[in-house]
């Protein structure tokens, strides 16, 4: 038998249900690696103490055999997300040991569905960011190779994932932080449409664009993960949709015999390098061996959802950030004179400098006789890419392109050029202006062996054909079961 | 043409924040009771604590609504939702969630009586203040002053109490008539019963945007009067800050627009520490709340289910009662005062004179403070014998007062019996009144014999032995047309 | 267009940010360097375009959800303080405000 680690979270809710492994054995296990790997900085937060609390009651639900298809298996969620058991920091100073009176509804969802919760999962600062090297606390590196960064902002989701830290983690999605880190460490993760999974407890980046999603080893993990993480919030989120919760998994096994898929030509042009180029080539070939046809369709605005992304989100960042001012929770300065020096003070030596940055850009852009011309301007673009996709989706069923134009790069070499780091955000951005679902899913290696994901986009509510899709596709390719030496 | 101040004419444009009589916050589920130990009230939300949202409560909404209808404004099929970004400490989230481009009540005015002048010269005017918008916002929270160890302690109680901020245009042209409009809406929002109107704990609050100007010119340079919350104070106010504004002028210094407080004690007005950056908001739509859709069924819904408005049941009174525009209106104050003359005219049969009795004999009493509409001694039916028995000629409008006063004193309750016991009746049998007339003749021959002579004096004279012979309860009109016959025949 | 340092120290005020001089320096360039990428996006011609502030917008109509007025939260005011900086007698602290 491979090792618990080894399992998918499917296999593993299997060995728990048949009782060959227990909820307290699976935790212990993984507890155990997470500790063993600390280098990699995945975790900012555990606590064996709950986490064996909660194993020991999954237990007792299996062998009550009133168990579901999650119970016992463990998990472990982005600092982003408020937890009652775990001190939460979004990866920021400003939340240093920040004790949140409530769980998010995501977490208190999978806690429900008998889920053990392993820690908290370093991230980019307020998910600001695609290297995880804005983590207030220290980097993520790649277990790839260990001179890489993991993508970000949902680094420590990613390497926990990949590094077999844990079966399955939790992330948010904003422009890119769940498609791209699992692009980037070789696993498969998804970004639900915008309004699918509740906001509630998950710490605001950018509220028009958040989105919680399952970051996994395989397509069918995380179909059985988003089941559990979708639904309606009513009473807690005035963005979450009126939609049903749905069993993602149902059609994970059907054919993809003449399915469309839209490859956007502005997805492969200068900007995308060969190595990439090349795996997302043969991942689309394979499709075609699977009875899928590619339609060539445009995208004409790509390029242009890079401006609109980083004046939109800043501008919902800036005010949303607002409420970290020192005088509620979180960090305050020692030394200030007046209200408004501890104001200013307290903020300078909370917030990171990407942080900082956005929040300036947001400020401005927001401010009075620019508000037109750049955040008005950005929502009436916005409007015309979400147009673009809808008429895309005239000609196809999903849209699969790259999800970065290149592999994970080196730690440092980008993290004095800010603007280089928005520009690698081009393919996973226009999906997100437009609410619409993505996932990235593993097809192979470019440079240096580094994992290259495939991303797929598909229309509103299609995440059961971007399952289903993807999950076709590994069962007859092993891109998703390959791992990185040593772990 | 409204009246000049020293040749300036006054231009007051009013902001009122009514607090929405809802059980819950407007985008939490926390309480909204006053005066609870601090921030015993505050739900996360109201905190601002990292990972809460918004969500929205009907009852306010429903009460816009009902406000709008109240004030014949428009009700907005879709309205949205902004951030107003600023940095204070009774502000948690950093930025206030207002209606800021489309508010959901538009328009829409406000009615009402200014009296003018004093004494002989009183008058009284209509007048009509138009409203610009009327939108849902959150309530700010407390920050308090008294020394916490150099610092200010903060509590969120308040935060996230709904408001609906009615917005007038420079309409108004003296302190009167702001003062005035401001008891008009208090009246509104009380009676329709969206708000508790209690000044004192802050439900009701005004600022006062007051500016001057020579007749003709363009509106002069506006200061805003912040937080009046009482008709004393905004009075006092107002007419301190007009003077002021007068003198700075004539000493030929400019207005410089600013906020300010008012003094109460020391009677002044002064303007307040400003935030250089206060200007700046950053208004954009909060992407957490999508817009605010109003569907015309919901509007007739709480339309049909409103209590009659103080104006259309004036202008009922005006045509189902035949009163003049003025009773209507003074006796639609409150709704306990128009149900008790609607009582007093269905009992009398005589909505004239019951009005007559309601704004005199009883206002007069209240306004001396005894005692409220709620709790007059003498109630509607009662009011409504007694105005019978002046209808039926039993009793002359001085006894009546009479009767009036024994039944406030409570010295008796039924009129009848009163009018019995203290003697009251008009004397209508005409055999006693003839007897006396013919004593009166026969012993005032001389009065007699001038009348015939042609004297008009002489036959009051008599007409006055014949009432006091009756002790005055004859009938003054019975009493001339027996005479004459008598005298003639 | 491109900033100067006024603009970087008056939004930094109104964002209410202490910056040190070479912080302001740093953003300086960086900022401006962004709004050169910005500029494309200006050029656009959006005429007669409604803006899109709820990506859901894009595909349905959307309406804000209204919940009854039930005053129904438990608070724990323990809970809900326990993050704070300073407090006293169930208020939160902070350096007096002067209006």
């Amino acid at each position: 038998m491979s090792q618990l680690h080894d399992l998918t979270v499917a296999q593993l809710a299997a060995k728990l249900r048949s009782r060959q492994v227990s909820a307290v054995e699976a935790a212990r296990h993984f507890l155990a690696r997470g500790a063993r790997h600390e280098a990699l900085g995945a975790y900012l937060a555990t606590n064996e103490e709950v986490t064996l609390g909660q194993a020991e009651a999954a237990d007792r639900q299996l062998e009550a055999g009133s168990a579901g298809p999650l119970t016992g298996v463990p998990i472990a969620h982005k600092d982003i997300f408020v937890t009652r058991d775990f001190p939460t920091t979004a990866g920021s100073r400003m939340l240093e040991g920040y004790l949140s009176p409530f769980d998010a509804t995501v977490v208190s969802r999978l806690s429900q569905a008998g889920m053990v919760t392993l820690g908290k999962l370093n991230c980019d600062e307020y998910a600001m960011g695609s290297s995880n090297e804005n983590s207030a606390f220290k980097p993520v590196k790649n277990p790839w190779d260990t001179s890489r960064i993991p993508g970000g902002s949902s680094g420590g989701s990613a390497v926990a994932v990949a590094a077999r830290l844990a079966p399955a983690a939790t992330g948010t999605d904003t422009g890119g932080s769940i498609r791209q880190p699992a692009s980037f460490t070789g696993i498969t993760g998804i970004k639900p449409t915008y309004g699918r999974a509740s906001r509630y407890g998950m710490i605001a980046f950018a509220s028009s664009l958040d989105q919680a999603g399952p970051m996994a080893r395989t397509a069918e993990d995380c179909a059985l993960l988003l089941s559990a993480i979708c639904g309606p919030d009513p009473d807690r989120d005035s963005t979450s949709l009126d939609v049903p919760a749905e069993d993602f998994s149902r059609s994970l096994d059907a054919s993809i015999e003449g399915l469309r898929i839209g490859v956007p030509r502005e997805f492969f042009g200068a900007g995308l390098a060969d190595d990439v180029r090349a795996v997302i080539d043969a991942a689309l070939q394979q499709y075609q061996k699977l009875g899928a046809r590619l339609v060539e369709i445009s995208l004409p605005r790509t390029e242009l959802s890079i401006p609109v992304y980083y004046i939109i989100a800043p501008a919902e960042a800036s005010s949303n950030l607002s409420r970290f001012d020192g005088v509620k929770f979180g960090h305050r300065a020692r030394q200030y004179g007046d209200l408004l020096e501890m104001y200013k003070q307290t903020r300078e030596e909370g917030f990171g400098d990407e942080v900082k940055r956005r929040i300036m850009i947001g400020t401005y852009v927001l401010s009075h006789g620019y508000y037109d011309a750049y955040y008005l301007q950005a929502q009436k673009i916005r409007r015309m890419i979400a147009d673009d996709f809808r008429q895309a989706f005239t000609q196809c069923d999903v849209i699969a392109g790259p999800v970065a134009p290149t592999v994970a790069w080196k730690i440092g070499e980008k993290s004095d050029d800010p603007v280089a780091n928005y520009l690698a955000d081009i393919f996973t951005l226009p999906a997100s202006l437009a609410g619409l679902p993505g996932m990235s899913l593993p097809a192979g290696s470019g440079a240096g062996d580094m994992p290259v994901g495939l991303q797929l986009i598909g229309n509103y509510f299609g995440e059961a054909k971007l399952l289903n899709a993807a999950h076709r596709f590994q069962q007859a390719t092993d891109f998703h079961l390959r791992k990185p030496e040593g772990f | 043409m409204s009246k000049l101040i020293q040749g300036y004419e006054v231009v007051i444009g009013f902001e009122t924040h009514t607090q929405l009589s809802t059980q819950s916050k407007i985008f939490s589920r926390a309480p909204t009771a006053f005066g609870a130990e601090p921030n015993t009230q505050a739900a996360p939300v109201d905190l601002a604590l990292p990972g809460t949202l918004p969500v929205m409560n009907k009852g306010a909404v429903e009460r816009a609504i009902e406000f709008g209808l109240a004030v014949n404004a428009a009700i907005a099929p879709r309205s949205v939702f902004a951030r107003k970004n600023y940095f204070y400490p009774d502000l948690p989230k950093g930025y206030q969630i207002s209606q800021y481009e489309i508010p959901v009540v538009q328009g829409g005015s406000v009615e009402f009586f200014l009296e003018t002048g004093k004494g002989a010269d009183a008058a009284r005017e209509k007048k009509s203040v138009r409203l610009v918008r009327a939108h849902l916002e959150e309530d700010a929270g407390k920050s308090l002053h008294e020394d916490f160890v150099g610092m200010s302690g903060i509590d969120l109680n308040r935060a996230g109490t709904p408001l609906l901020e009615i917005v007038t245009e420079p309409d108004m042209r003296s302190s009167d008539e702001a003062v005035a409009y401001a008891k008009e809406l208090h009246k509104i929002v009380t009676w329709i019963g969206i708000c508790d109107g209690n000044m004192q704990e802050g439900s009701f609050r005004c600022d006062a945007n007051v500016s001057v100007r020579k007749p003709g010119q363009p509106l002069g340079t506006r200061r805003e009067i912040k937080n009046l919350n009482s008709f004393k104070f905004m009075q006092q106010a107002m007419d301190y800050e007009i003077r002021w504004q007068i003198e700075e002028i004539e000493d030929g210094r400019a207005i410089q627009q600013a906020t300010v407080l008012f003094d109460p004690d020391t009677g002044e007005t002064r303007a307040m520490r400003t935030k250089e950056d206060a200007a700046d908001y950053r208004y954009f739509p909060d992407p957490d709340l999508p817009p605010l859709v109003v569907a015309p069924e919901w509007v007739e819904r709480v339309r049909s289910q409103m209590a009659e408005l103080p104006r259309v049941m004036a202008a009922r009174f005006v045509g189902e009662y035949g009163l003049p525009e003025y009773d209507a209106t003074t006796l639609t104050q409150s709704k306990a005062m128009a149900a008790y003359f609607e009582a007093a005219a269905k009992a009398s049969g005589q909505p004239k004179l019951a009005s007559n009795w309601i704004m005199g004999e009883l206002s007069r009493r209240l306004n001396a403070g005894e005692g409220t509409i709620e709790t007059v001694p003498v109630t509607a039916q009662t009011l409504g014998s007694l105005i019978n028995r002046i209808a039926d000629g039993t009793i002359s409008n001085n006894a009546a007062r009479q009767v009036f006063d024994a039944l406030w004193s409570g010295e008796g309750r039924d009129v009848d019996a009163i009018i019995e016991a203290s003697g009251l009746k008009q004397m209508n049998d005409s055999g006693a009144l003839e007897k006396i007339i013919d004593d009166v003749i026969a012993a005032n021959a001389d009065n007699v014999a001038q009348f015939r002579a042609g004297k008009e004096k002489a036959f009051n004279a008599l007409v006055g032995q014949a009432m006091k012979a009756s002790k005055g309860k004859a009938n003054p009109a019975q009493v001339n047309e027996l005479l004459k016959k008598k005298l003639a025949g | 267009m491109s900033l100067n340092s006024e603009d970087i120290s008056r939004i930094a005020n109104l964002a209410r940010l202490q910056l040190r001089p070479d912080e302001s320096e740093r953003m300086l360039t960086q900022i401006n360097n962004f709004f050169d990428v910005v500029e494309q996006m200006r050029a656009v011609d959006t005429s007669g375009v409604e803006p899109l502030a709820h990506p859901v917008a894009a595909f349905q109509e959307v309406a804000l959800r209204l919940r009854d007025d039930v005053a129904s939260e438990v608070i724990d005011r323990e809970a809900n303080m326990r993050n704070a900086p300073a407090r006293e007698a169930g208020l939160f602290l902070v350096p007096k405000v002067i209006e």
